[in-house]
Order: structure tokens, then C-alpha cells, then sequence
């Protein structure tokens, strides 16, 4: 009963994680009808941003409460910027043509970026994995029992941060101008271009939002996995992706369910059956939505209007 | 990729009719007698032509699904593997048998071809089910579909006893030479160039200009792209398993992301639908990286650089993809053949001399 107590705290503190990522792939779905494949990626360049940071501002500094908002700031300002630059460079020049065409972009993009940060030329961080400073020092924050079930003062931090994220999202989306005109843009772009709303600006916007959320959820998972990696972007944006496609991709709370489900299955899967497959276990997972019902959760499938 | 008017690729009518049907075996069966015997000898040259040959197989079959169907799959090397892992665990097993009314080398290139069909069928049958959602997905879930299967697979191996987990399969026996290699080579590109030409093929070329048009018009799109797709990984398994017989040891490290995305590059550059595209930039893409690390090598001093070649290829190719995307999505042929680009140069000389 612990055991499984302790496993529902973990799956549920991963899921999270995965469910910030998974709102940015969610949104950008939404407006662009594109999966970007580098929003993983882009959430690792985040997170690097994070590192430099917290090293630039020393070892005081980094534990108190200023020190963390301005690794969070930083790397979440900085992976926005980043994200407007891919999009206004790689995609939107490609926005007319066929979806494919931004497919492939958006997998060479992600390609480029955890193999490009692998080298270990000028800035760029090399191949092997760096242990990320505690800016949250890890104390256990709740013990139940003879150390039965332990609960993270991470845990509850990163569940308070995420769902803080997540309920702004909300209200971004269904309560502001901005969100109002994002809606109007995922249901067509081109009448909403035609009732005076700046596509353009709106697309960009999206994509700032969704590489922002992407870092503060990458330094989270940095966090917690106390390590930072050329490659993580690929797995935690693939795990994401998946978390979002069984909610039903272009869904908000969709994908904040599909992730928080995935999250406690890969913990079950992992503690109860083989850790070695973990990797294994959301692509399962994902075939077998798909296959059951292919629009996930609460997606519709739309019948393809010509 | 759209254009206006569909490409419907025709046999080269240079040839008269009555040779065509045997003409790619004319020009096929010199040209590998004359490989094989050529070869003897350097080991170099030997690997490295069995691994061009391989890519070229790889890309050619991965075009199929890719190209003419306009499917996107990146999951290449997972079928790539269970070739490679059948195909070697087969020959492993027969290590010890040799058929008596066959003189031993005969009886072991016998043995040889059975493992190899064995591990293309392996693939083939996880084309199939992997080709199976796409009953209801479109291109890009199905994409991420085929990129789960890659992984899926990859981590069955690395948990499996019989596949010797993460340390992998090791002698094998080394059957393969460049000659066996390119017979398959030219196989694949024979049976390329027959689908897209056949009426087969141009249901494939619907459904890739417009699935929804396509169904409209009665093609059964879900069964030709699972059929695509069984045909496609029959072909990576077999190259898997020819992979697997000129290596010293193969494991679940040469099957990963990386080695399907190198086999999407080389599909993408040749331009998405040419079969003699993908062979040219597969040719390209393997030689290029090898030349490189010889010139630096040959350059002397920075002897890191050489090595470093390999690192610094993957973030180049993902560069790759996205200039030629924004640049010239078709990639070099476009849907177009080498023959419908080259001879066309000549006759507009000749007109412009006349």
C-alpha cells in the first residue's frame, strides 16, 4: 500500500513535467497544425541557459529565492527568444507549403540542435552529461510511516509550479484577447487573418509561450534528475509528445490528463514490472491509444475537408 | 510535396522492347562479376562498398514508403535491426550445418540466402504492424509511430538473452561480400522502378498527391500504404541482414535514432520519390564522411579532426535537412530520375548547334 502510495507521488510529480512540455506541443498544434518535432530540444537549450546562469550568479546566490527566479527567468526569456527565432526564420517562410515540409524542417531542427550541442566547440556543452547545481536543495519534505512513503520538497515545488503555469495557461487562453485571438487562429487561420487578426504576431506569440513553459519545465526535470544532457530534449520531448497525442493533440486539457496518465504508468510499469523498459513503455503506450482510439482522450478525429 | 502535374515515372524507351524485360539482368550480371572479381583482396574497399551498398538498399526501400507513398517514416533502423538480429541469429544457429550435396562454399552462401529472406520476413512482418495504424493516422502521428517502433525494438534487443542484451550478436559468420550485396542492390532498385510504374505504384503516387482525392477515386489507400510499407522493411531487413554478415559484431548501438534519420537525409536529399536519387545521395552520403576523414587524415597534424568527423556529421545533416527544406524541398530529382535530368542537357545542345 505504501509502495503504491509512493508511486502514485512519483508518477504524478514526473507527469506534471511532462505536462508543461506537453502544453507547448498542444498549443503550437493548435495554431500551426505542425508538430514541432524541436520543442524538446528547444526546452534542452533552456535548460543549458539555466545551467550557465545559475553558475554565472555563484553558489550564494543560486539557493536563495531571488537566485532561482533568475534562473528561471533567464532561461525562460531566453528559450522565448529562441523559439521566435525558429519560427520566424524556419517555419514561417515555410507556412504555405505542404505540412510535410515543416515536418521534416522541424525534425532537422531537433536533429541539429542535440547533436550540434553535443560537440565541443566554443560554447557548446560536449557530449557527456553535467550535474545540474542544486538551486533547490533536496529535503524531504513529508515522511509518512518508517520512511514508507518520502515526498520531495522538489515534488511539491515543481506539482505548485506546474499546475501555477498551467492555471495561467487557462486564463491566457479562454480569458484574455490574446487567447480569444490564438483560438481564432487554430480554427482558420485565414479568416481570422481576415477579421483583423495579426496571425503572424499571434503565431509567434504562441511559439514564445510554448519554448518558455518548455524551459521551466526542462529545469524542473534537471532538477529532479540532478543531470543535464545534449539528448534529454529528445526523450522528454518524445515522452511529452506522446503525453499530448493521448490527450488529444491540439486539446489543452488534454494533454495536462494524457501526461499526468503517462507519467504514473511509466512509474508503475518501472516499479512494479521492469525499469529497463521505460523507454519502451510510452511508445507502447502511445501505439495502443492510437490503435484504440486514434484521436486520444478527448481529441475528435475531424474528417479531412477538401 | 505537391506539384502541378503528377510525375508518372516511364521506363527509359531508349531500349527496344523486346530487351527491356531482361536488360536490367544484362547490365546487371557483368557489372557484379566484375565487382566481385575486382575486389579481392582489399579489405578496405571491400567494407566500405558492402556498406554503400547497404545504404543504397536502405534508401531505395525507405523511398518507397517515404517518396512515392508520401508517408514519413523514421523508424528505418528499426526494421533495419530485426533483419540484422534474425538474419544473424538464423546464420548463427546454422553455423554448424552445411548441406552435403553442395560444395562447402556453395552450401554456405545457400544458407547465407535463407538467413537473409528469414530476417526480411521478420521485417516484413513488423512493417505490417507497423503499417497497421495507419489504417486511421496520417502522416505525421504515423511518423511518430514508426519512431516508437525504432525504439521499441531497440530496447527488445537490449533486453533480450537470446540477442546477447546490449553487448549484441558476435560471430556471425562473414558470408557477405560486395557481390552479394550488390545483387540486392540491384534487386531493390529493379523492383523500385517496376512498382512506381506499375498501377500499383501509381495508387502509391495518389495517395501521396492527395489521400483524401485517392479514396475519392476508389484506391484502397489503407491497404497500399500497409503493402508500401511491408515492401519497404522486407528490403531494410534484408539490408540489415547483409549488415549483419560483414560486420564483426552487431549491436543495439548501430540500429538507433541516428542511423534512420542518416537513411531520411540521404531519401530527402535525393529528393523524396526518385529511386536513382536516393541512390546517388546515398552513394554521396557514404563516401562523403569517409573522404573527409581520409583528407583530414592525410592532412596529418589535426588528428583529432579526423575523428571528430563523425561527431560533426549528425548536426550537419540536421542543418541539411532544414536548408533543403526552405531552399529546394523536392531535394536534388525532385519525383524525376537521373535519366529524365541528364540526357536532356545533350539534345538541347545538339539542337542549339544545329
Amino acid at each position: 500500500m505504501a509502495q503504491l502510495l509512493q508511486h502514485l507521488i512519483n508518477g504524478l510529480a514526473a507527469g506534471t513535467i511532462y505536462a508543461l512540455v506537453a502544453l507547448g506541443y498542444t498549443m503550437v498544434y493548435g495554431v500551426l497544425k505542425l508538430i514541432n518535432f524541436a520543442h524538446g530540444d528547444v526546452m534542452m537549450v533552456g535548460v543549458y541557459m539555466g545551467y550557465a546562469t545559475a553558475f554565472a550568479i555563484g553558489r550564494e546566490a543560486r539557493g536563495s529565492f531571488l537566485g532561482i527566479a533568475a534562473v528561471f527567468a533567464v532561461a525562460m526569456l531566453g528559450c522565448a527568444l529562441f523559439g521566435f527565432l525558429i519560427e520566424r526564420f524556419a517555419y514561417r517562410p515555410l507556412r504555405e507549403k505542404p505540412r510535410l515540409t515543416a515536418l521534416i524542417t522541424a525534425i532537422g531542427i531537433s536533429f541539429a540542435l542535440s547533436y550540434g550541442f553535443q560537440l565541443d566547440i566554443g560554447f557548446l556543452p560536449g557530449a557527456s552529461p553535467r550535474a545540474f547545481p542544486e538551486i533547490i536543495e533536496p529535503t524531504e519534505w513529508l515522511i509518512i510511516g518508517d520512511r514508507d512513503v518520502v515526498v520531495w520538497n522538489w515534488q511539491v515545488i515543481s506539482f505548485l509550479i506546474a499546475v501555477g503555469l498551467m492555471v495561467g495557461l487557462q486564463y491566457l487562453v479562454f480569458g484574455t484577447r490574446f487567447g480569444r485571438a490564438m483560438r481564432a487562429v487554430s480554427w482558420d487561420h485565414r479568416v481570422a487573418a481576415l477579421m483583423g487578426i495579426p496571425t503572424d504576431r499571434v503565431i509567434a506569440l504562441t511559439f514564445m509561450l510554448s519554448s518558455g513553459l518548455a524551459a521551466g519545465a526542462g529545469l524542473l526535470y534537471a532538477i529532479k534528475d540532478t543531470s543535464v544532457s545534449p539528448l534529454m530534449g529528445l526523450y522528454v520531448g518524445l515522452k511529452a509528445f506522446v503525453a499530448a497525442v493521448i490527450g488529444g493533440i491540439g486539446h489543452v486539457p488534454g494533454a495536462v490528463v494524457g501526461a499526468l496518465v503517462l507519467g504514473l504508468v511509466e512509474e508503475f510499469v518501472v516499479g512494479y514490472a521492469a525499469s529497463t523498459w521505460r523507454d519502451a513503455v510510452a511508445f507502447g503506450f502511445l501505439i495502443l491509444v492510437l490503435l484504440v482510439k486514434p484521436g486520444g482522450l478527448f481529441g475528435r478525429v475531424a474528417a479531412e475537408k477538401v | 510535396m505537391q506539384s502541378p502535374a503528377l510525375p508518372v515515372p516511364e521506363a527509359p524507351s531508349l531500349v527496344p522492347p523486346a530487351l527491356r524485360g531482361i536488360l536490367p539482368l544484362l547490365i546487371a550480371i557483368p557489372t557484379l562479376a566484375l565487382f566481385h572479381w575486382s575486389l579481392t583482396g582489399s579489405d578496405f574497399a571491400t567494407y566500405l562498398l558492402s556498406v554503400v551498398g547497404v545504404n543504397i538498399i536502405l534508401a531505395v526501400s525507405l523511398n518507397i514508403v517515404n517518396g512515392m507513398t508520401g508517408q514519413f517514416s523514421i523508424g528505418h533502423a528499426g526494421f533495419m535491426a530485426v533483419g540484422a538480429y534474425i538474419a544473424g541469429y538464423t546464420s548463427l544457429q546454422l553455423k554448424e550445418v552445411a548441406l552435403s550435396f553442395l560444395p562447402v562454399s556453395a552450401s554456405d552462401q545457400v544458407l547465407f540466402m535463407l538467413a537473409l529472406l528469414v530476417g526480411g520476413v521478420a521485417a516484413a512482418l513488423c512493417g505490417f504492424l507497423v503499417g497497421l495504424p495507419s489504417l486511421r493516422l496520417r502522416g505525421d502521428y504515423l511518423a511518430i509511430v514508426t519512431l516508437g517502433f525504432g525504439e521499441i525494438i531497440r530496447v527488445f534487443v537490449q533486453n533480450t538473452d537470446a540477442f546477447g542484451r546490449a553487448l549484441g550478436l558476435s560471430g556471425i559468420p562473414q558470408y557477405s561480400s560486395p557481390g552479394m550485396v550488390f545483387f540486392w542492390v540491384f534487386l531493390v532498385v529493379l523492383a523500385a522502378r517496376r512498382l512506381a510504374g506499375s498501377s500499383h505504384g501509381r495508387s502509391l503516387w495518389a495517395i501521396r498527391e492527395d489521400e483524401v482525392a485517392a479514396e475519392a477515386m476508389g484506391v484502397d489507400t489503407t491497404g497500399y500504404k500497409v503493402r508500401a510499407f511491408v515492401f519497404s522493411s522486407f528490403f531494410a531487413g534484408i539490408a540489415g541482414g547483409l549488415f549483419a554478415h560483414f560486420v564483426p559484431i552487431i549491436n543495439p548501438g548501430s540500429f538507433t535514432f541516428v542511423r534512420s534519420m542518416e537513411i531520411v537525409v540521404m531519401v530527402v536529399l535525393g529528393g523524396l520519390g526518385s529511386t536513382t536519387g536516393a541512390v546517388v545521395a546515398a552513394i554521396f552520403l557514404t563516401l562523403l564522411p569517409e573522404g573527409m576523414r581520409s583528407l583530414f587524415g592525410a592532412l596529418g597534424t589535426e588528428g583529432s579532426l579526423a575523428q571528430r568527423v563523425d561527431q560533426i556529421r549528425m548536426p550537419i545533416y540536421g542543418l541539411l535537412l532544414v536548408v533543403l527544406m526552405l531552399s529546394r524541398p523536392q531535394g536534388l530529382f525532385g519525383t524525376k530520375e537521373l535519366w529524365d535530368v541528364l540526357p536532356r542537357w545533350l539534345p538541347r545542345k545538339r539542337r542549339g548547334l544545329a
